[in-house]
Parts: structure tokens; sequence; C-alpha cells
């Protein structure tokens, strides 16, 4: 299975609500396998393809207002587009599931795969103190598993989650072990706008507060949840870090990448261990510090200018050296060129 | 012949003074009061109480719906 | 005054319990209110209060939810009739509208406005057309009138340079998903009668599922227009009625007059 169609079918199984999405390579095929599928006579799922971006991100704004489990899915260009709602849907406190197939920008870009919307993605991404819970799988079988992970998420925090993958992995064909189907909800949270009953006061999602004082404790309120994701939610991988002496940190498609170069250092003699963050955020700041303390150096590698490398450098915080290696505009690195980045930065002295 | 008698009240703490319901009742009832609210609007009021049929017209153009109106048949 | 005539046999008109106290906002003689009030009456004579879900607009109606005793969702700018597409595509049972001005309908969300229609979403959209951003202090609007003095054309609307006002319930009428399309005002009793008769229509074309309703309301702004309300619906009379002309447009899904080019 591709692992865009993965997280199509991952999202049926689910119990998923409803889908909205727009057309855009390369992730296309979650839309045309959701038609295909017809998930309305498996689930009564709905699927609507929009008239934009705007329009898919401003239905799942309306879907999840109503408590229901929605979410859709586009790449680099279309998700800058969705960046407006989903600071809505953050602000109103809504849950809602986004996938990003990422794909080489700035601009129009490429459709090959990148890496390079990591800020977006980590930092909330539109106007507003807001975060979004991202998670990064690594193989189709996460692409699918994160589905549900990501739905869960979004509803216990009311927070949108997003799944950050790329353009490798959303083509990606891999066997998929995948879940049964789950039934869909038949009740909603209190908060959801259902229509307001004889026993219980109006329900309204906004997230507007033209009263500062009422503004800034809404924030506070929203930057707990934030706080209680990072103790809560941290999710990281390890590979051949008990001896390692060096570290290279990476997620998603440079992260398998990154398995191989591992075994390539080792066998030139070079102690080195793989870091993979699960959750971009909340990244795995703590466990990243402990191990950086027990090396002698942290590559990050990314399909990027240089972007998680950042957040590596806030997680040592200066008591080791790190360096970064990226390539860019959709281009994949080779296992081999890590490892000379990596002897390069750290080894050869 | 029966004639037909209303009353409206009005809330005129909520009253905004625009005159709407000045220009939509049909017998000439409503002015505004030479008092003001609290909040500084001159309100609706019943200058001339007997000439009101009781039509409804003032407060279905009243944009904040400030005016009840009750009407009965006096024989 | 009569007193006796105050007892409980002999009310005859009271402010609908789908309505709560809250003072609203708006400026003396604003039509929003009344809208607000037919929108709310339709609801309680049509017992749907437990199953009306209302999606807000940017614009001077953004705070309608403190004001309707029912559930509402607060749209982003333009994009109400995405969000009410969803609503009722996964409630079809629930009765959903939106209330929108010129601005939020006619320019941002112009594309949510047409494809919603064109879909046939069975939604109700009620779209306050003012010829100006009341909200933000009087900016031309999309159906802002030519020659129309506002703050971003101060000396009056210049076509060639600004561009035309957008007849955009014309232009939704013309579409097959659109079932039921009218332009109506609230500046006078019967003109009030005759809005909540639409409105009230809009909402049963939900309960049959004919396909998207849009009930026009032309209104005043007299704060942007800076005119008392009185003289404002008169303006409203004078210069928007000829541009703007109630009256329905499509009824039962078909186009009442051949349109004038």
């Amino acid at each position: 299975m591709k692992g865009n169609e993965a997280i199509a079918e991952a999202a049926i199984r689910a119990g998923a609500d409803a889908y909205f999405g727009y057309p855009i390579t390369p992730q296309s095929e979650v839309l045309e396998y959701l038609m295909a599928e017809k998930p309305h006579e498996r689930t009564g799922m709905v699927v609507l393809q929009a008239e934009s971006e705007i329009a898919a991100i401003n239905m799942v704004y309306g879907g999840a207002a109503c408590g229901r489990k929605v979410f859709t899915s586009s790449s680099s260009p279309g998700i800058s587009l969705k960046q407006e709602g989903l600071s809505y849907i953050a602000g109103a406190e809504l849950p809602c599931l986004v996938v990003n197939v990422v794909r080489g920008g700035p601009g129009l870009g490429t459709i090959q795969p990148a890496q390079s919307d990591y800020f977006q993605a980590t930092r909330g991404g539109g106007h507003g103190d807001y975060r979004v819970i991202v998670l990064a799988p690594y193989s189709v079988q996460e692409m699918a598993d994160f589905v549900g992970m990501g739905f869960d998420l979004a509803f216990k925090y009311r927070n949108p989650a997003m799944i950050l993958t790329d353009g490798a992995l959303g083509q990606m064909m891999e066997k998929v072990l995948l879940k049964e189907q789950q039934p869909r909800m038949t009740e909603y949270p209190e908060w959801a706008t259902t229509g307001k009953g004889t026993d219980r006061e109006k329900n309204v999602i906004t997230s507007l507060d033209l009263d500062s004082a009422g503004q800034e404790k809404f924030n506070r309120k929203i930057q707990d949840k934030y706080r209680q994701m990072k103790e809560e939610e941290v999710r990281f991988e390890v590979t051949e870090c008990e001896d390692a002496e060096y570290l290279i940190v990476a997620y998603g498609t440079s992260a398998r990448i990154c398995q191989k170069s591992v075994q390539l250092a080792r066998d030139k003699g070079i102690k080195a261990g793989l870091f993979r963050p699960v959750t971009l955020f909340p990244f795995p700041e703590k466990p990243l510090r402990e191990m950086a303390e027990k090396v002698k150096g942290v590559l990050s590698v990314e399909m990027s200018a240089g972007q998680m490398v950042e957040d590596v450098l806030l997680a040592v915080n200066g008591r080791i050296k790190v360096g970064h290696y990226g390539r860019m505009g959709g281009i994949l690195p080779t296992a081999d060129e890590i490892v000379e980045a990596l002897e390069n930065k750290f080894a050869k002295k | 012949m029966a004639k037909v008698k209303g009353v409206i009240i009005v809330d005129k703490e909520k009253c905004k003074g625009c005159e709407l319901c000045i220009h939509a009742c049909p017998t000439s009832v409503i002015s505004m009061s030479g008092e003001v609210n609290a909040k500084g609007y001159h309100f609706a009021c019943m200058k001339n109480p007997d000439a009101c049929t009781g039509c409804t017209n003032c407060a279905i153009v009243c944009p904040d719906g400030v005016i009840m109106v009750y009407r009965e048949k006096k024989v | 005054m009569d007193k006796t005539i105050v007892k409980a046999g002999n009310l005859v008109y009271r402010r609908t319990p789908v309505m709560n106290d809250n003072v609203m906002h708006y400026c003396p003689g604003c039509g929003h209110g009344t809208v607000h009030r037919l929108i709310a009456e339709v609801i309680e004579e049509m017992d749907i209060q437990s199953e009306t879900i209302g999606i807000a607009p940017v614009g001077c109606s953004v705070l309608i939810y403190n004001y309707l005793e029912i559930d509402m969702q607060e749209a982003a700018h333009g994009r109400a009739p995405a969000l009410a597409t969803a609503a009722k595509r996964l409630m079809p049972e629930k009765y959903v509208f939106t209330y929108q001005g010129d601005g939020d309908l006619a320019a941002i969300g112009t594309a949510e406005t047409i494809h919603a229609a064109n879909r046939g979403e069975d939604i109700s959209v009620f779209f306050i057309n003012n010829g100006i951003y009341g909200m933000t202090g009087g900016q031309m609007a999309p159906t802002t009138l030519p020659g129309m003095v506002s703050s971003t054309s101060p000396y009056g609307r210049d076509i060639k340079m600004m561009g035309n006002p957008l007849k955009i319930t014309e232009l939704v009428a013309r579409l097959p998903g659109a079932y039921f399309v009218t332009r109506q005002a609230v500046h006078t009793p019967s003109s009030v009668r005759k809005a909540k008769k639409a409105i009230r229509r809009a909402f049963e074309n939900q309960t049959h599922k004919k396909g998207l309703s849009l009930v026009e309301i032309v209104s005043n702004c007299n704060s942007g227009w800076k005119m008392t309300p009185v003289e404002a619906n008169k303006w409203m009379v004078d210069n928007m009625f000829p541009f703007y002309p109630p009256g329905d447009i499509k009824l039962n899904g078909k186009l009442v007059n051949k349109e004038k080019e």
C-alpha cells in the first residue's frame, strides 16, 4: 500500500466522520483513495472535494465544531493556505487532524519530497501563540498508525494534530498491518454545536475575545496545554545509541536513510547512533539533552536548510557541538553523504 | 362600533432612540422622550396613547426589539 | 394610556425567547438587529431552536452569537459557507444557516459562497448588504455603489479605478444548486414582514432538502453613511434599491424574470 493510501484507509478504520480535501501533488491519492473506497457506504463517513485548501480547512473547522472526527490532507503550498483555518481551529480549541505530505519549496517549489515545513508545523504556522501536535512517521506502517493516534491526541487536548510526512513516504509502497474497523462516534463532546437542547446552555465555538484580560487568560490556558503535551506526549526512538559517540538526529524519510548511515559509519569504526524524534511538537528535548551529554557531537540531518537543528541546539543548550547536514529542493541525502558529513564535522580532526 | 385599543411598552433602558418606530407608526402615537436613559439616548414613548391601535408596526421595525405591544377590542 | 389593556391575554408582540436580553452592540437603527430578530422569530415559530446551528461571519455581526439562543460557530472571514457545508453534511437533519455581510460574502468569501451554492448545499444564507465595511470604519465594499463615498473611496467609487460593484445575489441565482434567491429589506413594517416570510421559506427549504437558499437584505449603515437612521433608510430606497432592487430572483429553482442585461 502507498503511504497516502494507508492514511486514507486508516482514517476510515479509525471511525473518521469526514474528510475535506483538495488535490495537490504528492498527496492526491488520499482523496482519490477515499472517493474510490466509498466510505459513505462503508461507515457513513463524509468525503468532499472542496473548492480550495482554504475551504477544505474551514469545512474541517465546521465539522470539528460539531464534535466530529474530521481531517484534511495537503502538501506544502496547500498547507500554507490552511494556516488561517488552523489558527482559528486552535483558537477555538477544536480537535482535527491535518496531514502534510511535504514537498520542496518555497513557492510552487517542486513536487519532490522535502522536510522544509518543519518550522511552519512546529511553531504553529498561522498567526497567534498556538502550537499543533506534530507526528512524524518514518514508514508506511506509521503513516497508518499515526492517524488514530493523531485523532486521539487532538481530542485529548482539543487541539489540531498534524502528521508531517513527505512525498517519499506518501508515494512509498510497503506492507501495512491495518487495525480493525472502529465504529464512528455516536455521542459527541458536550461543547459540540449539535443543536441547543432544553437541557443545556447554548454552545458557541469561537476564537474571539475582545477583552484583553480574557484573551490573555485564554492564551495562558492553551499554553498550559502545550506544557502538558511536553510532559506527557513526547515520543522518540533510538537506534544503536548505547555506546554511541556521535548522535545523528533525524525524522521521517531522513531517519530511514540515517539508519543506513549509522551502519556505514560503524563499519568505518565511527560509533554513531540514531535519535529519531517521533513527535516534533512536543520535541523530545529532555531525552535528547540526556543522550547528548554522553556523546562528542550531534548531527541534525534534514531535507531542509536546517530547521530542526534549531530545536536540537535548544535541547543541547551549548553543551556539545551540533552540526547540520541537509539537502533541499526535493533531493534525498544519500547514506554515504551523511557519513561523510559526520566525518567532516566531528570525526576527522 | 368596537374600537381596537393598543398599548406599547418600551424597554427604555435598551432603546437607542433611532426613531424608526416613529416613522413606522400609522397613527402618530410615538415620540422621543425629553429624558435620556442611562446610555444617554432619548427613548421612544407614547405621546398620543389614545391613538394606538396595537398594530405592532413599531415593534416590528425596532432593530433592538425593545417594544412590547398589547391590544384589546373595546366595545 | 389605558393600563387595563396591559395583561397577558392581550399581548400581541413580545421579544422572542430565541433572543436573549443582551443589549446588541449595533448602532441605533441598524438593520442587523432587525434581521437577527426575524431569524430568531422564525426559529421560534418553526420550533427548531434545538435543531438549528448558525454560522457567524467576521464583520459587524461577528457577535450575533451573543444574542441568539442557539448553538453557533464563529467562522473566519468569508468562510461561513464552508463551515456550514460541513455542519450540514455531518448533521443532515439539522437546520444550518450562515449570516454574512457584503465584505464577508461577496469579497473575501466569494469562492465559498459560489461553490456552496453551486454544490446545492442544503443551507440558508442570510446576506446583509449595506454597501460598506461597517465594522472597520466604513471602507469600500464589493457592493459599494458607483460614485458612493466611503473611507477608501473618499471621492466616490470610481469604476475605472476601483472596479464595479458585484451583484453576487444575481450571480448565485444562476447557479443550478441555488433553489431560492431573493432580495429583501427591513426598513418598513411591510418590508420586515416580507423579509420574515423569505427567511422562513429559506429555512423550510432545508426541511425539503431543496438546495441552497440565499436571502439578501439590503440594509443601512447609518454610521458608515454618516446619516441618521431615518435619513439612511431614505437614502437606501433612493440609491441602493435602483441598483439592488428588492424582490424574488429565483423561486422553486426557477429564475423569476429573465434578468435585464
